[in-house]
């Protein structure tokens, strides 16, 4: 396997530890996946009442923090707590609720309530349409170009492998629009609007999607924007913007929390080729390679649904999330084992990782000398280095 | 049904709390209120039959949500519980009670199945106050609501259930024509519903009570001495329940006459850990094969099915399908697992001697 190492000489800095992935021979690759292996076997023997009772507090304190910002409303001093109840709401049920229990995460306990193929969650995209993209198509063929649609969601530029166009000018704006508008975006995902604007496909070929759309944005506006706006009488301005300004709170959050997983500098993506007939082992590898986690507090690993831990993650997509924590020290020792680069940092760094990557990659990869430095080209023309792993 | 039924099962309820629904929001407050769901709360657990170094059996009262439908005597109810507070599983339970109406009190009676780890846990660890998941009630083995002049019960060990609740059920409804009751048992100990089966013997009304322990010496099953209890029995309305053995009998006695309604339960049969024969069948499409020891999802392929599937690792949930019954072990961990009706990863699924798919 070659590995393109995205090191662009401003932003070695935000690489950890070694500079340069390593390749591992296939002996090595198939001993790493055992490894791996293990620690899924062992987690998977002590899910239990832990778990259980976790997700259930969660789903809790989700409903409770929900009808306590509906009733807020009413109360018209009390719109700023209001906004912030239903957005940590909106926030618990995508993220730690809802994106962990379509994984399939708790489909071992076998209540209906929190199980991947009756879960709905709240936000316009169908539950159907998402994990057919997230977990089919993202998680297995993960930061492979040409395959993974979440590398820059079929609008941004996000990797020196896509061509540069024109248009890629626009990457800043875009990536803000698609910030705000973030659940719309996830929902219009599937339909692949950049593939029929390039002729590859045809609306009429997304049709099977448009009822199962039209059907979840009406329940969602209709709840959010009329029902319980209707309900608070005259305060039907003041609801309706707090229902509104909470959707966008779980926009930002959720986007900001979802790029710092695969784009930040040192996270590497993969040709098609190098992923055929893949073993497990090179798989879990490149989930590895293709993923970053985000440092932080109890609470706000649980507020990003513990996506923070994006590698453990992408490694372990059907564990309880909660687990990543404890899981991650495992996985951190392996990696430097191996010698294999685990990216991790703090919110900000991260966030100022991938900014700087939406904006380098606005530019062609030759930038023209005018540009300041830290805007300039993309290749770093680096190799990727051959380092043999001590045994 | 009440105004607040109403107005809970509502069409503006259900839009001001979608995407969850009302029930998901109702359980937090009071486990007992639901719009939809029906769960119910243990009220008690008594002992019938405790013969020492036998599995116990128990009757287990219920208190459902006022969202329980009622039930018709001789239907079950797919129970669910919560072992441990974890893992919800489910089986399913023969209402040993008369017929109920909306929110009634009901009773299910059954026996600690040794490999059972619901009707273990319900004879032996719930206590009362504990919550269950149930469906509504299920099956047509049923009484009609016109009761024939003259009905026959045959029923073995714990397939006493059902044709104690049609008899409790005619009791109540005084009905006034003939019970032939015919029961076969391991012994006298093991007789569920003694005291009560022996006060109706000797009652009378017109209940003709046989208890049968052929273990002890009694005569077994045959057409005989069917015939000598019950001259022409092949033309009066019976109903039958219990093991298979029994029922194979009885259906072989009736010879196919429409007078003879059958129910029997699915059980889980584990098979040998290395074994990999036996033969795998789709009951969707009526195809089937000798199981080749590859994954199902590839098993059901080679035969020209083309089941939906994602990622073939066992990591998206795609191709989740059911298994109505057999064994398969997880191809990732290793773990069997022999449960009837049970979701499975046919990506990662390969099964362990017959195996019959949902496909």
């Amino acid at each position: 396997m070659t590995v393109t190492a995205q090191s662009a000489p401003t932003d070695t800095h935000t690489i950890p530890g070694d500079a340069l992935l390593r390749r591992l021979t296939p002996e090595q690759i198939e001993a790493f996946g055992a490894e791996l292996d293990e620690i899924r076997q062992r987690v998977i023997g002590r899910l239990g009442e832990e778990d259980a009772t976790y997700i259930r507090n969660v789903v809790k304190a989700q409903r409770a923090f929900e009808v306590a910002g509906r009733a807020l409303f009413y109360v018209p001093p009390a719109w700023p707590l209001a906004v912030a109840a239903l957005s940590v709401s909106k926030i618990l049920d995508n993220m730690e609720i809802g994106h962990n229990v379509m994984h399939g995460q708790y489909d071992w306990m076998g209540d209906p309530g929190l199980n991947s193929r009756m879960y709905e969650w709240d936000n316009v995209c169908p539950s159907d349409q998402w994990k057919y993209s997230h977990n089919y198509i993202h998680h297995t063929y993960t930061n492979i170009l040409g395959k993974d649609r979440d590398i820059g969601y079929g609008i941004l530029r996000m990797d020196e492998e896509q061509e540069w166009k024109p248009h890629y000018l626009g990457n800043p704006l875009y990536a803000t629009l698609l910030m705000l508008g973030f659940e719309w975006g996830v929902a219009m995902h599937d339909l692949e609007f950049e593939r029929i604007m390039a002729g590859e496909k045809t609306w009429a070929e997304t049709k099977h999607l448009h009822a199962g759309l039209i059907r979840k944005i009406r329940n969602q506006a209709l709840k959010d924007y009329l029902l319980f706006p209707a309900l608070t009488g005259p305060l039907f301005p003041l609801t309706f913007a707090g229902n509104a300004t909470a959707n966008l709170v779980r926009n930002i959050w959720a986007f900001n929390i979802i790029f710092c997983g695969h784009f930040p500098a040192g996270v590497s993506t993969f040709s098609q080729e190098e992923c055929e007939d893949e073993s497990r082992g090179h798989w879990y590898y490149r989930q590895l390679l293709g993923s970053a986690n985000i440092t932080g507090s109890k609470l706000f690993h649980v507020m990003t649904g513990n996506l923070s831990h994006q590698i453990e993650h992408h490694l372990f997509p059907d564990l309880p999330a909660r687990r990543y924590p404890e899981i991650a020290e495992e996985v951190r020792e392996i990696c430097e084992r191996y010698g294999i680069a685990y990216n991790t940092g703090p919110l900000g760094k991260q966030l100022g990782s991938v900014a700087r990557k939406i904006c380098r990659f606005a530019l062609p990869d030759k930038a023209p000398r005018f540009l300041p430095g830290f805007l300039g080209g993309g290749r770093s023309g680096e190799p990727v280095a051959e380092t043999p792993l001590a045994a | 049904m009440s105004i607040g039924q109403s107005i809970l099962r509502s069409r503006a309820v259900a839009a001001l709390t979608s995407p969850h629904g009302v029930d998901r929001y109702l359980e937090q407050v009071n486990p007992m209120w639901a719009a939809h769901e029906v769960r119910a709360r243990i009220v008690s657990v008594d002992r019938e039959v405790d013969v020492p170094g036998h599995p116990p059996v128990a009757t287990i009262t219920l208190q459902p949500t006022s969202t329980w439908r009622g039930h018709r005597a001789g239907q079950h109810v797919q129970l669910g519980v919560e072992i441990d507070g974890a893992r919800r599983t489910t089986r399913v339970f023969t209402v040993s009670s008369p017929d109920s109406r909306r929110g009634d009190r009901f009773t299910i009676t059954l026996r600690a199945n040794p490999d059972g780890v619901v009707s273990r846990y319900l004879v032996k660890r719930a206590t009362p106050g504990t919550m269950v998941h149930l469906s509504e009630a299920e099956g047509d083995f049923v009484l009609p609501d016109h009761v024939p002049e003259h009905v026959l019960f045959i029923s073995g060990g714990s397939g006493i259930t059902p044709v104690m609740s049609m008899l409790r059920s005619l009791q109540r409804r005084t009905h006034r024509g003939r019970v032939t009751f015919v029961h076969y048992a391991q012994s006298p100990d093991h007789q569920i519903f003694a005291a009560e089966l022996d006060e109706i013997r000797r009652s009378g009304h017109g209940i003709d009570v046989h208890l049968l322990h052929p273990e002890l010496g009694d005569p077994a099953l045959s057409p005989a001495w069917l015939e000598r209890l019950v001259p022409g029995y092949r033309d009066v309305p019976t109903w039958a329940c219990g093991p298979a053995p029994l029922i194979e009998a009885v259906q072989a006695a009736y010879d196919g006459s429409d007078a003879l309604r059958v129910e029997y339960f699915k059980a889980p049969r584990p098979a040998a850990s290395s074994e990999v024969g036996g033969d795998v069948s789709f009951s969707r499409s009526g195809e089937s094969a000798p199981n080749s020891g590859a994954s199902l999802l590839e098993q059901a392929e080679a035969l020209g099915l083309r089941p939906e599937f994602g990622c073939r690792m066992g990591i998206c949930f795609t191709c989740t399908s059911r298994k109505s019954e057999g064994t398969v072990r997880n191809v990732l961990t290793g773990e069997e697992s022999s449960l009837p009706d049970e979701d499975i990863r046919i990506c990662v699924s390969a099964p362990v001697g017959d195996c019959t798919v949902e496909l």
